[in-house]
C-alpha cells in the first residue's frame, strides 16, 4: 500500500484514499491512549486519550498552562510520555520516518537570525521527499520578495508567516501549529488564516492550539478544550461555542431589589462590595427580557462578551465529571 | 507496510548531515567574532609566551613541542566551546526544538555539529602552524605534520564528547562557567601551558591521570618522536570511552527547552 501523493490529482488522491487505505487504521492520523506526563510535580497532561482523523481540522483551545503545548511536543515527538500511547501515522512519534508526512512550526517563530529567509527554507525543504519549491511556498504566503532578507531583520509578522510558512514546506499531510497568529496584525492574521484553509481545502489535516477564541471560531470544525491537563470538552465548534459563547451582563440594584434566585439562563452570579451584580450567560438577550419582565429597578447595565478564561471557568463547573 | 524508504538509509543520512553541516558553517561563519576568538587566542599564548623565551624558541624539540602542546590547547577548546557552550545555547533556541521535529533524527544534526567543530579545529590549527614555521625553530617532517594534525583531532575526542555532555546537559547559563571551569585547569594540568617537565612530582603524578596529559604525551610523540607511555594511551583510550558514553546518556535524556 501506498502512502506516497507526489502531485496527485486531489480527485484521484481521494479515490486512492478511500480504495486503499484501511478505514480502521489509516485514517487516524493522531491516537493519543491514556497520556499523562509531568514535569517534576506538575502533572501537564493527566490521562487523555484523543484521536485526530485524516481532513479534520482541529482547534485545541485552553488557556496558557492547560497542557496545549505538552500535547503538540508529544506529538511532533519532542518528548516522551510517562504513562500511554502516542502514535502518529501508526508510528512512534520519536522515530523520524513518522515525521516525514508531519510539519510543525518554530516556537515563538524562532528563527536562526543569520540565515536568510531562502536558505530557511531550502534547509527545512530538504528533509522531505518531495518539498514546495521555495518561491512557490513564500508566493502562498505574500512573502516572496523576503527571499534574500535575513531572519534576524524580519517584522514579527513577517516572521510569524515564513514560521508557517514552513510547516507546509514538505507538503504534510498534517500540520501541527501552536498559537500560529498571536500579535499578528488583522491583515496579516487574515491572510494566514486563508492559507491555511486553502491547505485544509486540498486535504490536509490540521490540529491548531490557541488561547484565543476567534482564531479557533475563524479555523476550526472541531475543537477540544484543554485546561490542567485535561479534555474538558471535545465537540462540533457550534457546540463548543454554544457553551462558551458567555456573555457576561453587570448592573446595579438597590440591596432590597436584588431577587432571590437568578432566572436559568444564568450560569453564574457574583456580587461585589460596592453593589455590582455579574451575570454570565448564554443568551444576555433572554436574560434582559426577564430582568425587564421582573420590573427590576437595574441601572447602569453593560453587556460585554465573557472572556476566555471566565467562559473555562464556566466549562469547568459545568462539564468536570462528567465529560472529563 | 510503509513505501517511504527514502526516510532512512546511509545516503540521505549522509546527504541530510552535508545540509546541517553547511548551515552550520554558514550561520557561525556569519558571526565572524565567534570564529576569530579561536584563531587568535593559541596564537597569541604562543606569541607572548614562548617566543620570548629563546631557550624554548630557539631549540628544534623544544618548540615543536610547545606548538604542539597549544595546537592541543585550541582544538580542545573549539570543542568545549562549538559542543558545550554551542549546543547548549542551540538548545535554549526554539529553532533547535524545531529541527528535532523534522524527519531527520539525530545523525544529521550530531555530524553536522561535528564535521563544523572539525572545520574550525582545522582552521584553528592554521595561525599556530604558521607562526611556529615562522619564528621558532620549530621543525617537523610533512609526514609528522599530517601524523600530527590527525593526532591533535584523535586526542580532541574525549573533549568534543565531553562538551556534547556538557551541552545536553546543562543550560547555557551553566554550560558557560561550567566549560571555562573544565578547561584551563585541565590544560594547564595536562601541560599544555607549561610544559610537564617543569611539573613537581606530585603534580607530574597527578597529571598522569587527566586526559589532556595522555593527549598531549601522544601528540608530542607523534610531533617529536618521544615522550609518550603505554600507559597515556590506555588514558586517553578510557577517557574517550567514559565520556563518550556520558555524551550518550547526555542526549538522550535531554527533551530540548524544559518547562514547556
Amino acid at each position: 500500500m501506498t502512502t506516497t501523493r507526489e502531485a496527485v490529482p486531489q480527485g484521484d488522491r481521494d479515490a486512492d484514499r478511500d480504495a486503499d487505505r484501511d478505514r480502521s487504521t489509516d485514517l487516524r492520523v493522531v491516537t493519543l491512549d491514556g497520556v499523562t506526563r509531568r514535569f517534576g510535580e506538575t502533572v501537564a497532561l493527566d490521562d487523555v486519550s484523543l484521536e485526530v482523523r485524516a481532513g479534520e481540522l482541529v482547534g485545541l483551545l485552553g488557556p496558557n498552562g492547560a497542557g496545549k503545548t505538552t500535547l503538540i511536543s508529544l506529538v511532533n515527538g519532542l518528548r516522551r510520555p510517562d504513562s500511554g500511547t502516542v502514535r502518529l501515522f501508526g508510528g512512534d512519534p520519536r522515530d523520524p520516518s513518522s515525521r516525514t508526512r508531519l510539519g510543525t512550526t518554530p516556537q515563538e517563530s524562532g528563527l536562526p537570525p543569520t540565515l536568510r529567509v531562502g536558505e530557511v527554507v531550502d534547509f527545512v525543504g530538504r528533509h522531505f521527499p518531495d518539498p514546495i519549491p521555495t518561491g512557490e511556498l513564500l508566493e502562498m504566503f505574500g512573502i516572496a520578495d523576503l527571499v534574500r532578507r535575513q531572519t534576524g531583520g524580519l517584522s514579527g509578522g513577517q516572521r510569524r508567516r515564513l514560521a508557517v510558512a514552513l510547516s507546509l514546506a514538505g507538503r504534510p499531510d498534517l500540520v501541527l501549529l501552536d498559537e500560529p497568529t498571536t500579535g499578528l496584525d488583522v491583515d496579516a492574521r487574515h491572510a494566514l488564516w486563508q492559507a491555511l484553509r486553502e491547505y485544509h481545502a486540498r486535504g490536509g489535516t490540521i490540529v491548531l492550539t490557541s488561547h484565543y477564541l476567534e482564531e479557533v471560531q475563524a479555523l476550526a470544525e472541531r475543537v477540544v478544550v484543554v485546561d490542567h491537563g485535561r479534555v474538558l470538552a471535545d465537540d462540533t465548534l457550534d457546540a463548543i461555542l454554544g457553551r462558551v459563547g458567555l456573555r457576561r451582563v453587570t448592573l446595579r440594584l438597590p440591596d432590597d431589589a436584588a431577587p432571590a434566585a437568578w432566572g436559568p439562563s444564568v450560569t453564574q452570579h457574583h456580587r461585589t462590595p460596592d453593589g455590582t451584580h455579574e451575570l454570565l450567560t448564554a443568551d444576555a438577550d433572554q436574560l434582559v427580557r426577564e430582568l425587564v419582565g421582573a420590573g427590576l429597578p437595574f441601572r447602569d447595565l453593560t453587556i460585554q462578551g465573557a472572556t476566555l478564561e471566565e467562559a473555562f471557568l464556566a466549562l469547568t463547573t459545568t462539564t468536570r465529571g462528567t465529560v472529563a | 507496510m510503509t513505501t517511504l524508504t527514502s526516510t532512512a538509509g546511509p545516503a540521505r543520512l549522509a546527504r541530510l548531515t552535508l545540509l546541517h553541516t553547511r548551515y552550520q558553517l554558514l550561520e557561525t561563519v556569519r558571526v565572524p567574532i565567534a570564529v576569530i576568538g579561536n584563531l587568535v587566542f593559541p596564537a597569541l599564548a604562543l606569541a607572548f609566551f614562548v617566543l620570548p623565551q629563546r631557550a624554548v624558541a630557539a631549540d628544534p624539540v623544544a618548540a615543536t613541542q610547545a606548538v604542539s602542546q597549544l595546537a592541543l590547547f585550541a582544538v580542545i577548546s573549539t570543542c568545549i566551546f562549538t559542543y558545550g557552550v554551542g549546543v547548549a545555547e542551540d538548545r535554549a533556541q526554539p529553532f533547535d526544538s524545531y529541527v528535532r521535529t523534522l524527519p531527520g533524527g539525530p545523525v544529521p544534526r550530531l555530524g553536522g555539529r561535528l564535521l563544523t567543530g572539525g572545520v574550525f579545529s582545522l582552521v584553528s590549527l592554521l595561525p599556530l602552524v604558521a607562526i611556529g614555521a615562522l619564528f621558532t625553530s620549530a621543525s617537523i617532517s610533512p609526514v609528522r605534520l599530517v601524523a600530527g594534525v590527525v593526532m591533535v583531532l584523535l586526542g580532541a575526542l574525549p573533549f568534543l564528547f565531553g562538551g556534547l555532555a556538557i551541552g545536553y546537559a546543562l543550560t547555557f547559563k551553566a554550560a558557560l562557567p561550567v566549560a571555562q571551569v573544565v578547561l584551563f585547569p585541565m590544560a594547564f594540568l595536562g601541560g599544555l601551558f607549561l610544559p610537564p617537565q617543569m611539573f613537581p612530582g606530585w603534580l607530574d603524578t597527578l597529571s598522569g591521570f587527566v586526559p589532556t596529559r595522555a593527549a598531549r604525551d601522544v601528540l608530542v610523540h607523534v610531533t617529536t618522536g618521544s615522550g609518550a607511555t603505554v600507559f597515556d594511551v590506555v588514558m586517553l583510550v578510557a577517557w574517550t570511552v567514559v565520556l563518550a558514553a556520558l555524551a550518550v546518556t547526555a542526549y538522550r535524556r535531554d527533551e530540548g527547552r524544559r518547562f514547556h
